[in-house]
């Protein structure tokens, strides 16, 4: 079986991916636009998905910061920069915020550390509807420009649509080596037990902080992509529901798996538009569904397929007892 | 008996305001057991954190092998060569058993050949080797504390300190484990253990130190310690007299 199951794992990745550059050819402007924002808040989930799945640390701050990436791409493009310096600015902003916000994480834990990430998201809000200055207050950012990427112009859908693609291409090979890496192990080991991780040399307050400025930084990213998406922004879509959208996406997906937010994001960004033929019954199902799930598998949809394959390793592992015993009845 | 591998000083300090070490001092022959034990609350577990550079001290001075390690960070401690394994269960249950031990290298420092160490480890325990990919939740209770010793012994310490290593086992797993922690003795490794099963510990011990209200009340040979009719008086609950200190 392992010997299929890793060719059997790379053919059906690389059909994904073919699938997700073909297909959308034929959307029209209104799919693409729903598969960008898929791509744009899988990054974001992917970012909230290490600081919750794997270093453990609860947030509801992950939609402030990509309204913090959101503001510095729309603000920064509309006086002429160009989106990779604006995406560059994002990140090291969301980080900086970011490893600050870590500070009370390493006091606080659980509910007691969401309540503190909440209210860090309502000051965001507050800061992105008032300073209107900087923010253009509730008049929002308009006219925010797509990129020329390698003198190619993005402002058709579909254009844009690979580059939100690509980003999410790259963001994706570099959380799998992250969380592959020595650093992705540690921030495994905080999340399990904090005061082991320390008895083997895990500074368990710098992972804390790194937990939440890489997530942080993450978020940045998807702002960054969301504002030229939508070239308008202001901030209703930065309050807390988005932090609370993205905490589902992990959540329905599976925290702790690296698939777990790209499935989590499908189900919150495209299931709804799915449901829209049952017209106003829409929401109701989607949120009858999801809360199903949740009942059936607190670990998420990816919860679901590592119990079975738990229940088979399982299985497996009592039949060669069984044999081993048998032997040894024999022998004896 | 050889020179002191590590030795305690007058050590105060505790949680907040509490005090909980109230002067211990004691001193850990190389290439010994050392068990210490006393009865709940007396600081045992407290003097190791303590020890880990896990507890702020406010008095006192930890010397390990004549350098002087006090309030050091946990990283600066296993490259010295000190390990600690906590209380309870130290695997961590959703990753492999490979995993687990690439763990015991967090604080290595660069240059030094990991994935040797690694196999080193794997060739010690036949049983993780088989069982390297799986997960580590899979793994029989037995299977899991040689997994934590495998994984404490990827940096080669010259000092493991082990809090309570027979709880929740079998008596036939706490033999096993006892027998790792012997056989680690004679390769020169040094071991200081608390011990809440302290007939057990002593017995396979050279050296038993007795704690109570923060305070050293005994250092001898734990056969010595063993036989001390005042010990089941402290465990039954009554202080020790004062001309046991």
């Amino acid at each position: 079986m392992s010997d299929f199951a890793k060719p059997l794992k790379i053919a059906l990745g690389l059909a994904i991916v073919a699938a997700l550059i073909v297909v959308p050819m034929n959307f029209n402007r209104y799919g693409l636009f729903i598969l960008s924002q898929w791509a744009v808040m899988s990054i974001a989930a992917m970012g909230l998905n290490l600081t919750l799945g794997y270093a453990g640390q609860v947030s509801l701050a992950q939609g402030a910061f990509v309204g913090i990436g959101a503001y510095a791409a729309a603000i920064m493009t509309t006086h002429g920069w160009p989106l990779p310096a604006a995406i560059l600015v994002a990140i090291v902003l969301s980080f900086a915020i970011g490893w600050v916000l870590g500070y009370p994480a390493l006091r606080v834990q659980h509910h007691y550390l969401a309540f503190v990430t909440l209210a860090f998201s309502t000051l965001a809000f507050l800061v992105f509807r008032n300073e209107s200055w900087l923010t253009g207050g509730i008049y929002g950012i308009s006219n925010i420009p797509r990129p020329h990427i390698f003198g190619i112009a993005t402002n058709k859908p579909l254009p844009f649509y690979y580059v939100c693609l690509g980003s999410l291409a790259i963001v994706s090979l570099a959380v799998w080596w992250l969380i592959r890496s020595p650093w992705g192990r540690a921030f495994m080991a905080l999340r399990e037990n904090p005061l082991r991780a320390q008895s083997l040399g895990v500074d368990t307050r710098r992972y804390t902080l790194m937990a939440f400025a890489i997530g942080s930084g993450l978020g940045g990213v998807a702002g960054a992509l969301y504002a030229p998406l939508t070239q308008y922004i202001d901030p209703v879509p930065f309050n807390l529901s988005l932090s609370l959208d993205l905490l589902l996406m992990v959540i329905v997906g599976g925290a702790g798996f690296y698939f777990g937010p790209f499935l989590g994001a499908m189900i919150a960004v495209l299931l709804p538009e799915w449901l829209r033929f049952t017209e106003g019954y829409y929401l109701m199902l989607y949120a009858i569904a999801v809360m199903l799930l949740l009942i059936w598998s607190p670990t998420g949809i990816l919860g679901i397929l590592d119990r079975y394959l738990a229940e088979r390793r399982t299985k497996a592992a009592s039949a060669l007892r069984a044999v081993a015993k048998s032997r040894l009845e024999t022998v004896q | 008996m050889s020179d002191p591998i590590l030795s305690v000083h007058n050590l105060v300090g505790g949680y907040g305001k509490m005090t909980i070490l109230n002067g211990t001092t004691f001193a850990v022959p190389s290439a010994t057991i050392t068990t210490i034990i006393g009865p709940n609350g007396a600081g045992k577990s407290t003097v190791f954190k303590a020890i880990f550079g896990l507890l702020k001290l406010r008095e006192g001075k930890i010397s390990f092998a004549g350098r002087d390690v006090t309030n050091l960070s946990q990283r600066a401690l296993l490259n010295a060569g000190i390990c600690y394994v906590p209380q309870g269960r130290n695997i961590f249950p959703e990753l492999s058993v490979r995993h687990n031990i690439e763990l015991g290298g967090v604080a290595a420092d660069k240059g030094l050949d990991l994935p040797k160490r690694i196999e080193a480890a794997l060739d010690l325990f036949p049983a993780l080797r088989r069982k390297s990919a799986q997960q580590a939740s899979t793994l029989s209770g037995g299977e899991q504390k040689q997994l934590e010793i495998a994984r404490s012994l990827l940096l080669e310490p010259k000092l493991v300190l082990v809090d309570e290593p027979s709880i929740g086992l079998s008596p036939l797993m706490v033999q096993q484990t006892f027998d790792i922690l012997k056989s680690l003795r004679d390769r020169g490794v040094t071991i200081l253990m608390i011990e809440q099963n302290a007939r057990s510990a002593l017995e396979i011990s050279d050296i038993g130190i007795v704690l109570e209200l923060g305070q050293t009340r005994m250092v001898d040979d734990a056969r010595r310690i063993l036989n001390d009719p005042r010990i089941g008086q402290l465990f039954l609950g009554g202080a020790m007299e004062e001309s046991a200190a």
